[in-house]
């Protein structure tokens, strides 16, 4: 698997192949915690507004901007504040924040203090989803570490400013994602999500302003208040900032985590050269999700030949969304339909059960998908599956329904021929099954 | 009653009073998750300390649920509330070796179908079944996050990546 930079200097993965970049003395070498130094000569207000300038988005899919989060939290509630890591990383075809957990810890410790100092909260947790229980460990040597050089606790490098930072683990739910849920299951609860507003800034963890933002988003905040926020911004577009991680898997050569810098020109050159190709040079492009399982499915005519750029403008022009930049590629093998059945059993499994029209529609949806692959396929049944994404989508209590929805959405409109082969029981035979 | 198929694992569960006792060093453990979190705010190491029940017991077990309930001063029904909603946590015993295949689209592509059939036509068991010695349990697993090096495998807390059926083999022989 490759672990690189194109187009760009690797910023978010400039420690990643440095032996022991994991450790407090490595980080330092490569010029770590010089931004949490140089935050601390700042007012508050200059550190969000550079976080602001640099147009970074949260990458944990939502894309929703980072600075304009930041600047809902009452500083002056009288209340703790908590900055909240989501290191849920579930979304199907996204493991790019893995490599950050493990081999660049202090990166994420830096962002974190960073973003607690902006905000005013002295309380920051890491949540790890329960299957990267492995990874704990390495933060939590590094957290020592940072503890005993002064970097966190009391009176940080005699800044007057004291936090500290713990990490805690979820137990396999793709729900607790969601930054509500993930609040919900961090104070012992089940990963229900919670209604919105109030919004965590203002009534987050313990009904305290929370900030919960990814890892990948945290470990930006360094490169930011480092470059000035306005030359980070730079290093992509005007409306997409920075760089991106993009992880990539199925069909093609050599998947991996890839840094592309915003903007970057474009989607088919990237896979077929970047990432080497298709996996078997005889079977062509079929199929992607660019931004993980959520997004809109686009088939090999929407990439080739369009000059589709990887931002999120890019994306959305091109029919689909960035989402994680978890991009799964798919060759001409794959029955399109048996990859959607698969993604919806996922969707029904996920649902967390508060909600009606996503507890319902998505148990339904499975066994439709059932039904048809057991033969038993009838010639209204896409407009059936339409009808019940049409009542998930829009009218679920949080985006887990309309993420169920739109890869069949998608895959009806996209790949009217494979639906139509499996609904007459004449699939290929040869794809995922 | 009937021999109807339970609908979950909780309908198996035997509920009584009883408690678990843990050695000192485990109560310590458990103390140093509780610090984590305001005073007031204990509930919030539920999930942390049903991991260490579930290491500890085997499983997330009526005892060990009792204690917990004890331990934070919750009901036990608060509990069972958090640890039925949780895919990780085992409410009835397991193979002393819990493989986890990932089966969702990325691992699906790339071949998870033949490691399943491979690993359970080795072990003589489906999906969701534990071996009659109680070495392996074989689960199904939705995304573990390790999409570009499928298929792969989680077995405990441990990830196994970019498997073949001879690496299967291989992993499978030195599980003891």
């Amino acid at each position: 698997m490759e672990i690189k930079a194109i187009g760009c200097e690797p910023l978010s993965l400039k420690r990643v192949h440095i032996e022991n970049g994991h450790t407090l003395k490595v980080y330092r070498e490569t010029g770590g915690y010089k931004s949490l130094e140089k935050a601390f000569g700042m007012t508050q207000d200059a550190i969000i507004q550079e976080v602001k300038d640099s147009s970074l988005r949260g990458r944990g899919g939502a894309g929703f901007p980072t600075g304009m989060k930041w600047s809902f939290v009452p500083r002056d509630s009288p209340k703790p504040k908590y900055v909240v890591c989501n290191a849920d990383e579930s979304e199907p075809g996204s493991f790019k924040d893995r490599y950050l957990l493990e081999r660049d810890p202090h990166a994420l410790i830096e962002g974190m203090v960073i973003a607690g100092f902006a905000l005013g909260a002295s309380t920051g947790y890491i949540y790890y989803r329960g299957e990267y229980n492995y990874l704990i460990g390495v933060m939590d040597a590094a957290l020592k570490e940072a503890r005993e050089a002064g970097l966190l606790g009391e009176n940080i490098l005699g800044s007057g400013f004291s936090m500290d930072i713990h990490t805690h683990t979820g137990a396999g739910a793709y729900i607790c994602g969601e930054e509500t849920a993930l609040l919900s299951s961090l104070e012992g609860f089940r990963g229900h999500p919670r209604m919105k507003p109030p919004f965590p800034a203002v009534e987050g963890l313990y009904a305290c302003p929370t900030i919960v933002n990814n890892v990948e988003t945290l470990t930006s905040v360094p490169q930011i208040i480092e470059m000035g926020g306005i030359a980070w911004r730079d290093l992509g577009t005007e409306k997409s900032g920075g760089t991106k991680l993009w992880s990539i898997s199925g069909h093609v050569k050599k998947p991996g985590v890839y840094e592309l810098p915003m903007g970057y020109a474009d989607m088919e050159k990237f896979i077929m050269e970047d990432c080497g190709g298709m996996l078997r040079s005889d079977k062509k492009l079929k199929a992607v999700i660019p931004g993980g399982s959520s997004v809109y499915i686009m088939n090999a005519g929407q990439i080739l030949g369009k000059g589709v750029t990887l931002d999120y403008e890019g994306l959305v022009e091109a029919g689909s969304m960035l989402g994680t930049g978890g991009m799964m590629v798919m060759d001409e093998t794959v029955d399109i339909m048996e990859s959607t059945k698969n993604l919806t059993e996922f969707y029904k499994h996920e649902s967390c059960g508060w909600c009606t029209p996503c507890r319902e529609g998505t148990d339904w949806l499975v066994k439709i998908f059932d039904r048809i692959a057991a033969g038993g396929g009838k010639p209204t049944d896409a407009q059936l599956l339409l009808d019940i994404c049409d009542n998930i989508e829009g009218k679920s209590f949080c985006p887990l329904g309309d993420a169920a929805a739109w890869p069949i959405q998608s895959a009806i409109k996209q790949f009217p021929d494979d639906f139509k082969k499996w609904i007459a029981g004449k699939t290929n035979g040869n794809g995922a099954h | 009653m009937g021999a109807a198929t339970p609908t979950s694992y909780t309908d198996q569960i035997v509920y009584t009073d009883e408690v678990a006792e843990f050695s000192p060093e485990v109560v310590e453990e458990m103390r140093s998750h509780l610090a984590k979190y305001p005073a007031d705010r204990s509930r919030s190491a539920l999930i942390p300390l049903l991991f260490v029940i579930q290491r500890e017991r085997g499983y997330v077990d009526n005892a060990g649920v009792n204690f917990l309930a004890r331990f934070l001063n919750l009901e036990v029904t608060d509990v069972w509330e958090t640890a039925t909603f949780y895919s990780m946590f085992n409410l009835r015993k397991v193979g002393r070796h819990h493989i986890q295949i990932c089966k969702t689209l990325s691992c699906k592509i790339m071949g998870e179908p033949d490691i399943t059939d491979h690993i359970c036509s080795k072990l003589g068991i489906h999906p969701g079944e534990t071996t009659v010695d109680g070495k392996f349990t074989v689960s199904l697993v939705e995304c573990l996050g390790s999409c570009g090096t499928a298929p792969m495998m989680q077995i405990g807390f441990d990830y196994h990546e970019d498997l073949t059926i001879e690496k299967v083999d291989r992993i499978l022989e030195n599980c003891d």
